[in-house]
């Protein structure tokens, strides 16, 4: 070709270096060396195989905790410094408790004028008999809603995390069967008759408990907690087709989520108003009825719904990963 | 009735420290159930009643079925299972 | 070294050392499921020094009975009402770690910690 300069010239010059890096022909840091492939790649299975081999021994000698004298001295020192630690650990607290004011005196620093308050003036404020009831649902009312929450949170990550989706994985029909009837109890007849005895009882109970959360000692938390466990002993005595007929999942979505937006639509006010209490317009009644007190029944009611499908959800979702 | 809260808690920190040295998993777990419901009346010797109630529900109930259906999904449960399986 | 009030506050010296035993399960045990009884013993440990600090000696539970609204008459309400709470808070963490210990199980079949460790080495992770 005739050119105005040779052809090594025209390969030093910047731009034509650019083009052939960008083609793929010359490396810039490896002096003209031309990467061009001569023949075709063909993937070799024994070569394959081989390479896979002498992976799994280098990864197996590398991480090798048997023979690894680093490693053992430092497994022996971890569980000799960790016994240390939590020796010291609690020691410092004993010191620390020795210094504290006596259990059970008057004076304590942590008897001060809030729980005075909370005392004198809660049967008049709130109208609840139960003094710790009347503090949880009417003077600290924010706290038991954000309690709620965290429940509620709980129940929606151990559903992302246990839940078995009948459409992925091998859905033949036998196959679900299969499974199901591996989850069904057997039919056990002192279990069955325990629970058509126990579990009217306790259910009475549970609502007994709850609805007398402001006059004696209970509440939510602890009647919701006792459905929960009256329900769970129904399921396992008697299966999940007899428990579908009045529990699905819609019922759950329906109570837990309702119940939820009630508490949050009656207190959630204290966002933007601080402490600042608003009348709920309920008159209080008298102390001692059972309706009475404003708010707090249908409160109570609310967080043992909440807790009780809550206990039942977890349960049922470990057991089978549904409903 | 001090006397009687001793023992009780002296008869928790025994609970705690078997817990750990059992090596049965089973096991463990029961004595953990025990270990709740003392706690539960130690709460009533306390002079609150709404935490005896809520404990010896939560505790001593929930807690612990979560727990065996657990051992049950790990297979740590059923050895006489496995054997007749083979 | 120590104070005056040792004997006295024996109680609260137990809740200390359940916390302490909890706290060397969680550290020590190899397996997943005694890591999770360690930390729910070291829950109730501190609500159990909670209730204790409510406790008035010669007072009764916080139920108003014959209209008697003395302060000098009932325990503090105030710890017990955080205990509630605490709880059922307790529960559902327990829930939750237990879920995750079942899918780690089925991804590496061996609930011991050692064993999983030394397989997501060999996997490259």
């Amino acid at each position: 070709m005739s050119r105005k300069i040779s052809e090594e010239e025209y390969r030093r010059q910047r731009i034509v270096r650019m083009k052939r890096w960008l083609s793929g022909e010359k490396d810039l840091y490896l002096d003209n060396m031309e990467v061009i492939p001569r023949s075709e790649y063909k993937p070799d299975r024994k070569q394959m195989e081989r390479y896979e081999h002498d992976l799994d021994e280098v990864m197996s000698r590398t991480y090798d905790t048997e023979h690894n004298r680093v490693y053992r001295f430092f497994q022996r020192f971890y569980k000799m410094a960790a016994v240390l630690c939590c020796i010291v650990l609690i020691l410092i607290l004993i010191v620390e408790v020795s210094y504290l004011p006596p259990v059970g005196s008057a004076s304590n620093p942590a008897s001060n004028e809030v729980a005075a308050k909370y005392i004198e003036d809660g049967m008049q404020d709130t109208g609840a008999v139960n003094i710790v009831t009347g503090m949880i649902l009417d003077y600290r009312a924010f706290d038991t809603f954000g309690e709620s929450n965290v429940l509620f949170i709980a129940t929606c990550t151990v559903l992302i995390l246990m839940r078995n989706d009948k459409k992925k994985g091998k859905g033949s029909a036998e196959d679900e069967e299969r499974r199901d009837s591996f989850y069904e109890p057997k039919k056990d007849a002192i279990l069955q008759m325990g629970a058509r005895i126990l579990v009217p009882v306790i259910m009475l109970f549970g609502i007994y408990i709850i609805l007398n959360g402001h006059l004696s000692p209970g509440g939510g938390f602890s009647g919701g907690a006792i459905i929960g466990a009256g329900l769970i002993l129904y399921l396992n005595a008697f299966g999940f087709e007899k428990t579908e007929r009045f529990f699905t999942e819609k019922t759950y979505k329906t109570v837990s989520f309702g119940a939820l937006l009630f508490y949050c639509l009656a207190k959630s006010y204290s966002f933007y108003t601080g402490a600042h209490h608003l009348e709920s317009g309920i008159p209080l009644g008298t102390p001692g009825a059972v309706i009475s007190s404003g708010l707090i029944l249908p409160l109570n009611i609310c967080v043992g719904l909440v807790v009780a499908c809550t206990m039942y959800a977890f349960f049922a979702l470990f057991r089978k990963g549904g409903f | 009735m001090a006397i009687f809260e001793y023992i009780l808690m002296g008869f928790l920190v025994v609970c705690a420290i078997s817990v750990s040295f059992s090596k049965n998993l089973l096991n463990s777990i029961l004595i953990f159930m025990s270990y709740s419901l003392v706690m539960s009346i130690i709460w009533i010797l306390l002079e609150s009643p709404d935490l005896a109630i809520t404990e010896a529900a939560v505790g001593a109930g929930v807690t612990s079925v979560l727990f065996f259906v657990t051992l049950k999904k790990i297979h740590a449960l059923g050895e006489e299972d496995e054997e007749t399986d083979e | 070294m120590f104070g005056s009030n040792l004997l006295p506050n024996l109680g609260e010296v137990v809740a200390m050392i359940l916390f302490g035993i909890g706290f060397a399960n969680l550290l020590l045990q190899k397996n997943l499921i005694k890591k999770i009884i360690g930390l729910n013993i070291m829950d109730t440990a501190v609500y159990l020094f909670l209730a204790i600090k409510g406790y008035i000696e010669g007072r009764t539970a916080p139920i108003v009975v014959n209209g008697v609204q003395e302060v000098e008459a009932y325990i503090n309400p105030i710890p017990s009402g955080l205990v509630l709470t605490g709880i059922v808070v307790s529960v559902s963490v327990t829930a939750l770690m237990l879920s995750l210990t079942v899918r780690l199980y089925r991804r590496y079949p061996t609930p011991d910690l050692d064993g999983i460790s030394s397989r997501l080495k060999k996997e490259g992770i």
